[in-house]
């Protein structure tokens, strides 16, 4: 929601205490249950993204055989999907912390994207999860080139709103890298360049090891069809690219779900933290195999109740999350990929242009109680 | 059996031709990482050990000869090791004295004893089998046979203390070792005495190798009768005065030890302490003390957050949200009680990680900052 006066919650402060304290319940028996199968699942799908990996670049070896090609470079894009999501975003929450292994500690643990894994630990498990959806601190909400809410005024600048997103679409990774060094902060002068030097020098160490490895030794093993695997590892970064920023962009920003404001947001309790991470988020249905590829952030809102319960736990807990938003008739959304994909290209576009009488932002969902007067501003 | 000393040796790496290509080819995982989906003990960065035999004497304890990988840089005898088993997904660390004489070839003894409330013992107890996986450290620990190897030798060892003293004496049977060897060994009774068939036929086969035992609950069932005191020296050992001496057991024995080698005998004696593994106490919030290793600092617990603590102290701690959600503060507990804030879950395991702004000291605490 865009102003102060509008962002009241439809609930009272005792109702959204036992909200609270309900969610609290499925982490507490989450965190009990913990164990072999979680172990046994995440190191299946390590086992299966290895074995993708060996796989593609074999096939892509020998990518001047065009089924070769097309087969190294699926099972190269699955490989670095999986990478990505399923494991690295989750591993690096600290998901399986508890299993005491070095191999799978969420601090050691570094992924195949061009952001180094502890940059992305403070722009992600941090600053993103902590401060979700609050405009001028979350830097997710455009990544800091895209106007993805009415709170960011509009300047002739964001007339380029599409074709941003498609630039950023495209080279996700790399706008995932800079994301830390707030490049529209050092523009405006807000942050200092000389202050950036550790950052840039982490970026520029990642992304020299990962284009050595993708784009000459790899295909420097082919010899002189050295273009075939080259054209295969940018083809399946380049998927790996596209994939996450639809997924990530459908977490946040299709109609519906809200953006608030830091006054808004002060000394918040911890069952309208709850609320905020749900009004902020939306999920998205699918199969099994999707969910795997989302890397379980098609289950967006749970995890960001839940950033450090393991990913493959999302599933059996939307059904409680989703029948206590119903009781406390609090707004769940959740729709198929091409519908929350879809209201997220609207708003995109729509963006570009200044904002019209009437049209304004989104407005808080209505009461959910019948018969409920008293409301409280998220701050009370 | 557990010597109290922790293993910080890191695994070695060995030289293999072009592991800085392979690196970068497997980057950012490492080449172990494709090495270990292949089979477990493939790694080179990293030691482990397949289970070859799992031999059960008494319910109560497995012997286990394990198979370290390439990565094992061997052992000296006396040392230490640490085996990681997984439990119910998470991993569980424990150090043991291999028995096995230096020079045998790679593979390793270990025993096992159960311990009423031992978590990894039990488990290796019952479940050690052939095939099994275990990771391992590297050897460690100054208590060992020296080089250059003493004539004269006594061995006093208590309980499952006998570990390592079993493992010299073996290295210098089998070494052929001329000098005397004296050993004294404490057990409870016959029936619980750890090697006993095996010391008496090597009291056979050795004549240099003189065996004494003393019960602490049979009396009259042994040459002598309960525990450590300097009157049994004489009859256990003539040359005790001049000899080498290498003493493990538990904490009340080695202080026995201690009081007799006195006034310029210590440097002939070496000690190893075995005391079953204990999880730290619980004690009440706001009491006890905090240190933080690599800082080298220790303040008295207040009761708040270990975050708090350690920002109080002027120790530059990585932080974040300060709710439990991003895992920036995480850290290394070495030892010691703490409580989760949130889920007033106590954990009193060493060498866990725990998230610093939401757990606060039940115990006295060693945390890796």
């Amino acid at each position: 929601m865009s102003t102060t006066t509008e962002s009241q919650i439809p609930l009272t402060p005792e109702q959204i205490e036992s909200f609270g304290e309900e969610l609290d319940a499925i982490r507490q028996r989450v965190l009990a249950d913990r164990g072999e199968s979680d172990a046994n699942y995440i190191r299946k799908v390590i086992r299966a993204q290895r074995g993708l990996e060996v796989a593609g670049r074999g096939l892509l070896w020998a990518g001047v055989f065009p089924p070769a090609w097309i087969a190294g470079t699926a099972a190269l894009s699955l490989s670095k999907i999986l990478d990505n999501m399923e494991i690295g975003h989750n591993v690096m929450h600290g998901q399986y912390d508890w299993m005491n292994d070095p191999a799978l500690s969420g601090k050691q643990f570094e992924w195949d994207n061009a952001c180094p894994a502890d940059q992305w630990r403070h722009s992600h498990n941090y600053m993103h999860h902590t401060h979700t959806n609050i405009v001028g601190k979350d830097r997710d909400i455009g990544y800091g080139v895209l106007r993805m809410s009415e709170d960011q005024d509009w300047k002739p600048y964001y007339l380029g709103n599409p074709a941003y997103a498609t630039l950023l679409a495209l080279f996700f990774q790399y706008g995932v890298a800079l994301h830390d060094l707030e490049v529209e902060r050092l523009t405006t002068g807000e942050a200092k360049l000389a202050d950036k030097r550790e950052l840039i020098s982490g970026i520029w160490k990642k992304v020299r090891r990962q284009t050595l490895k993708d784009y000459v030794i790899f295909p420097a093993l082919s010899g002189p069809f050295f273009l075939f695997p080259l054209a295969g590892n940018a083809t399946a970064n380049l998927v790996r690219n596209v994939w996450s920023f639809t997924i990530i962009f459908c977490g946040h920003f299709p109609e519906g779900t809200h953006e608030f404001t830091e006054e808004e947001t002060e000394n918040e309790s911890r069952g309208e933290w709850y609320y905020r991470q749900l009004l902020g988020s939306a999920n998205l249905s699918g199969s099994r195999p999707f969910h795997i590829l989302s890397g379980n952030l098609s289950f967006q809102i749970e995890h960001h109740l839940f950033p450090d319960l393991p990913a493959n736990r999302y599933a059996e807990i939307s059904t409680e999350v989703r029948e206590i938003c119903e009781r406390y008739g609090i707004p769940y959304n959740v729709g198929p990929l091409g519908k929350q994909f879809g209201s997220v290209v609207k708003k995109i576009c729509r963006l570009a242009l200044p904002d019209r009488k009437g049209r304004g932002s989104a407005q808080l969902p209505p009461a959910g109680l019948e018969g409920e007067e008293k409301r409280v501003p998220i701050a009370a | 059996m557990t010597p109290t000393a922790t293993a910080t040796a890191p695994s070695r790496r060995r030289g293999i031709p072009g592991r800085r290509l392979f690196d970068a080819i497997a980057g950012p995982h490492g080449i172990d990482r494709y090495l270990e989906q292949i089979s477990p003990t493939l790694v080179i960065g990293e030691c482990r050990a397949e289970v070859v035999a799992a031999s059960r004497g008494t319910t109560d304890s497995v012997t286990l000869s394990l198979r370290p990988n390439r990565a094992w840089g061997g052992l000296r005898a006396g040392q230490f090791v640490q085996v990681s088993v997984e439990i119910d997904g998470v991993r569980h660390t424990r150090c043991y004295s291999p028995a096995s004489p230096e020079g045998s070839g790679r593979e390793l003894e270990i025993t096992v004893k159960r311990h009423p409330e031992g978590l990894v013992s039990n488990f290796l107890v019952d479940h050690a089998q052939p095939g099994m996986v275990i990771g391992l450290s590297q050897a460690d620990g100054d208590f060992h046979l020296p080089d250059l190897r003493p004539d004269s030798i006594l061995l006093i060892g208590a309980g499952s203390g006998i570990t390592p003293l079993m493992a010299i004496l073996r290295t210098l049977c089998a070494e052929g070792h001329a000098g005397p060897i004296a050993l004294i060994q404490y057990a409870p009774d016959p029936d619980r005495t750890i090697y006993r068939q095996e010391l008496d036929s090597l009291a056979a086969e050795n004549p240099n190798f003189r065996l004494t035992r003393s019960y602490t609950r049979a009396p009259g069932a042994g040459e002598l009768d309960g525990h450590f005191s300097p009157i049994h020296l004489p009859q256990a050992d003539p040359n005790f005065a001049t000899a080498e001496t290498f003493a493990c057991g538990p904490p009340a024995l080695l202080d026995a030890v201690r009081g007799t080698w006195a006034n310029g005998l210590e440097r002939r004696l070496h000690v190893e302490s075995f005391v079953p593994p204990s999880l730290s106490p619980i004690g009440e919030p706001g009491t006890g003390s905090i240190r933080f290793s690599s800082s080298n600092l220790e303040v008295r617990n207040s009761g708040a957050s270990i975050l708090e603590q350690a920002e109080q102290a002027g120790i530059p701690a990585q932080s974040g949200c300060r709710m439990g959600i991003c895992h920036t503060c995480t850290c290394r507990k070495l030892s010691g009680t703490v409580k989760n804030l949130l889920t007033d879950e106590v954990s009193a395991a060493p060498d866990v990680e725990i998230q610093l702004c939401i757990s606060a000291p039940l115990s006295d605490l060693v945390i890796d900052l």
